[in-house]
C-alpha cells in the first residue's frame, strides 16, 4: 500500500517543482531567444539559435551595467552599515541586563513591522530637506532604518549562541572589551551576520517604490528596477530586452541566496527545537 | 523579503531559558555601556523611523499639496479634514475593501500552499524534495519586479506560453478587475509560499517521529494528522508566518503597481499603498496620501498587537 502512495506523491512533487521553476525558466530562455522568436504567436519552450542580442540592447541602449553597480553601492552599503550596527544592538540587548531592555527588544519587534511603504512621503520631505533627492543615499538612508529592526531581532539569536563562559575566559585572559567584541565574538557571528545580511541585501536590491519617488530627474542614478521599467512601460514591450534585463536583476540575488541558505534555514530551525 | 521574523530562539518556548548568570562586576562594564551599544541603532531609528512616522500623522492634518511644497504658501492646519474628505469619498472604502480581501486571499493562498508542500515534503524521498527546494528557493530569490514582469509575460495575450497551453487566445488577464488580481495573486502566491514551505517543514521534523507514526498506526488521514496533530504542535512557527504574511501582503505595492499600474484610470486594481502614492505623487495631494497612510499604519499596528499578545500568551521569553 505505501508504495504507490510515495511514487504519487514524488510525482507530485516533481510536478509542483516543474511549474514553481518555469517562470525562471521562461525568463532566462526568453532572454536569450532571437527577437523573432519572442515575438512569435507559437512560443517554443526552448530555442535552437540562443542570442546575446537582448543582453547587448539592455547593456548598450539603457546603460544596465551603470544601473546594476549602482544597484550594488547602494545594497553593499546597506548591507555592510546595518550588520555593524545591528551587531552592536544585539550584543547590548542579549549579552547585558539593564532596565527597559525587554521594551527595547518589543520596540525593535515593532520597529521591524513598521510598513515602510507607508512612510514614503515624510521620507520624501525629509530626503529633500537633507539635500540628498536624487542621490543614492537618498535609497541608502531608508533602507538603513528599515533593515535594522529585523537584522537586530535576528542576529540576537546568534549572538546567544556564543556561550558566555568564552566570554568571562576572554576577560579573565585580560582581554580588553573592544578586543573580545570585535576579535573574539565578532567573527564568530559572523555566518549569523552574513544570514541576516541576505534580507537587508534582497530588501534593499528589491526597492521599486522609494527608487521610483526619490530619483526624479537624475537619472544616472537610477537603480536596477527603474531601469527595467524603461523596456516594459509601453504600450509594446520590448519582451526579448525585459527578460534579459531581469535575468541581470535577479541572478546576483540567487547567487547570494544559493550560497547562505543553509545557515538561513538553520537559523531557522532554531525556532522551532 | 523582510516578512521572515522567525527568529532564532524564538517560537515553541520551553527550549531552555538562559539562565541568569551572576558574573563579576567588571565584566558587565559601566551601567552605561550597553547604552553605548545600542546608540547608533536607536539614532538611527529615531531619526529614520519614529521622525517620520510623526511627520505622516503630522502631514495628514495639514493642507500640503504642490503650493506648499514649492514652498509658496504656508501649510495651514486642517484638523481632521483630510480624513473627513478621504472617509466620504467611497474610492477610498472600495480601495479598502479590496487591500483587505485582496490580502486575505493571498496570506490564505500563501499559507495553503506552503503547508501542503511542506507536508508533501516529509512524505518522499531525498532527490524529489531536493528538488521540490530548489524551485522554491528560486521563486523565493526572485525580486518582486522580475517576478512581475515574467509574471505579465508569461500571461501575455500574444506572446505569453499560458494562453497557448490552456487554448485561451487572445484572452487578456489585466482587463477584467477579478482575472488582474488573480494573476497578482498567483505571482504573491508563487514568490512567498517558498518561506512558508520551508518554516512549516522544519517544524515538522523537529517533532519527534514517535508522534507522527502514531498518528498512523491510529489511521489518521493525512487531514486529520494535520489538524489533530501537526496545526497544533506548529502553532507558534504558523502564527508567526501568518502575521508575517498578513504584515507583507497588506502592504503589497510592486507587484500591482507593475502588474496592472493600478488597473487603468478607474482604478479597478488598486490597493492602499498604490493609492496612497498615487494621491501624493501623482496628483500631488500629499496630505491625502498621508491620510491613507495613517489608516495603513493602524491597521497593521492593530495585526502587529494581536502578534505581541500572542507572543506573550506562548510565555516566551524576550
Amino acid at each position: 500500500m505505501r508504495k504507490p502512495r510515495r511514487a504519487l506523491a514524488e510525482a507530485a512533487a516533481v510536478a509542483v517543482a516543474v511549474l514553481v521553476a518555469f517562470p525562471l525558466y521562461w525568463m532566462v530562455l526568453s532572454a536569450f531567444k532571437p527577437a523573432g522568436e519572442i515575438r512569435s504567436d507559437r512560443p517554443l519552450p526552448w530555442t535552437l539559435e540562443p542570442t546575446l542580442d537582448s543582453f547587448r540592447r539592455v547593456f548598450e541602449q539603457q546603460d544596465f551595467g551603470r544601473y546594476f553597480l549602482n544597484s550594488l553601492a547602494v545594497a553593499g552599503t546597506v548591507v555592510l552599515v546595518s550588520a555593524v550596527i545591528a551587531f552592536l544592538a544585539a550584543v547590548a540587548v542579549v549579552r547585558f541586563r539593564f532596565r527597559l531592555r525587554t521594551s527595547v527588544l518589543v520596540m525593535f519587534l515593532v520597529a521591524q513591522m513598521v510598513p515602510i511603504e507607508a512612510l514614503t512621503i515624510p521620507m520624501f520631505f525629509l530626503m529633500r530637506d537633507l539635500g540628498v533627492l536624487n542621490s543614492l543615499f537618498s535609497l541608502i538612508i531608508p533602507h538603513l532604518a528599515f533593515s535594522l529592526p529585523f537584522a537586530v531581532w535576528m542576529l540576537r539569536g546568534f549572538v546567544k549562541a556564543v556561550p558566555e563562559a568564552l566570554e568571562e575566559q576572554a576577560f579573565i585572559d585580560g582581554a580588553s572589551r573592544a578586543r573580545f567584541l570585535w576579535q573574539i565574538l565578532f567573527p564568530l557571528v559572523l555566518p549569523g551576520l552574513v544570514a541576516t545580511s541576505v534580507f537587508s541585501f534582497i530588501s534593499t536590491w528589491n526597492d521599486f517604490l522609494f527608487a521610483k519617488s526619490f530619483i526624479i530627474s537624475a537619472t544616472e542614478n537610477s537603480t536596477l528596477p527603474m531601469a527595467l521599467l524603461v523596456f516594459f512601460d509601453d504600450e509594446t514591450p520590448d519582451w526579448g530586452g525585459v527578460m534579459a534585463g531581469s535575468t541581470v536583476m535577479t541572478l546576483p540575488v540567487l547567487l547570494f541566496f544559493v550560497l547562505v541558505h543553509r545557515r538561513l534555514v538553520s537559523g531557522l530551525g532554531g525556532a522551532v527545537k | 523579503m523582510s516578512l521572515l521574523a522567525a527568529p532564532p530562539g524564538n517560537g515553541a518556548g520551553g527550549g531552555g531559558r538562559t539562565r541568569r548568570r551572576a558574573r563579576p562586576a567588571s565584566l558587565q562594564g559601566h551601567r552605561w555601556t550597553p547604552w553605548l551599544y545600542l546608540a547608533p541603532a536607536l539614532l538611527v531609528l529615531a531619526g529614520l523611523l519614529a521622525y517620520p512616522i510623526y511627520q505622516l500623522g503630522l502631514l495628514s492634518l495639514l493642507e500640503y499639496t504642490q503650493a506648499q511644497v514649492s514652498g509658496g504658501e504656508p501649510a495651514s492646519f486642517q484638523g481632521l479634514g483630510n480624513y473627513a474628505e478621504l472617509f466620504s469619498d467611497p474610492q477610498f472604502w472600495d480601495v479598502l475593501l479590496a487591500t483587505v480581501v485582496f490580502a486575505a486571499a493571498c496570506v490564505f493562498g500563501t499559507m495553503a500552499v506552503g503547508c501542503a508542500l511542506a507536508v508533501l515534503l516529509t512524505r518522499i524521498r531525498a532527490v524529489p524534495r531536493l528538488l521540490l527546494m530548489l524551485a522554491a528557493m528560486g521563486a523565493w530569490a526572485t525580486p518582486a519586479m522580475t517576478g512581475s514582469t515574467v509574471w505579465v509575460f508569461l500571461f501575455d495575450p500574444d506572446f505569453g506560453p499560458v494562453n497557448r497551453v490552456l487554448g485561451l487566445g487572445d484572452h487578456s488577464w489585466t482587463y477584467g478587475r477579478m482575472s488582474a488580481f488573480a494573476l497578482v495573486l498567483m505571482e504573491v502566491v508563487w514568490c512567498s509560499f517558498p518561506l512558508v514551505m520551508t518554516t512549516v517543514y522544519a517544524g515538522i521534523r523537529a517533532i519527534p517521529a514517535e508522534v507522527l507514526e502514531a498518528a498512523e498506526l491510529d489511521g489518521a488521514s493525512l487531514w486529520r494528522t494535520w489538524r489533530s496533530v501537526l496545526a497544533p504542535m506548529l502553532r507558534p512557527i504558523l502564527v508567526v508566518v501568518v502575521i508575517q504574511s498578513i504584515i507583507w501582503d497588506f502592504k503589497i505595492f510592486t507587484q500591482i503597481y507593475v502588474m496592472t499600474g493600478g488597473g487603468g484610470d478607474a482604478g479597478q486594481n488598486l490597493v492602499l499603498n498604490v493609492y496612497a502614492y498615487q494621491k501624493a505623487f501623482s496628483s500631488s495631494q500629499y496630505s491625502l496620501g498621508s491620510a491613507i497612510g495613517v489608516v495603513m499604519l493602524l491597521i497593521l499596528l492593530a495585526v502587529v498587537l494581536v502578534y505581541l499578545r500572542l507572543l506573550r500568551r506562548g510565555g516566551e521569553e524576550l
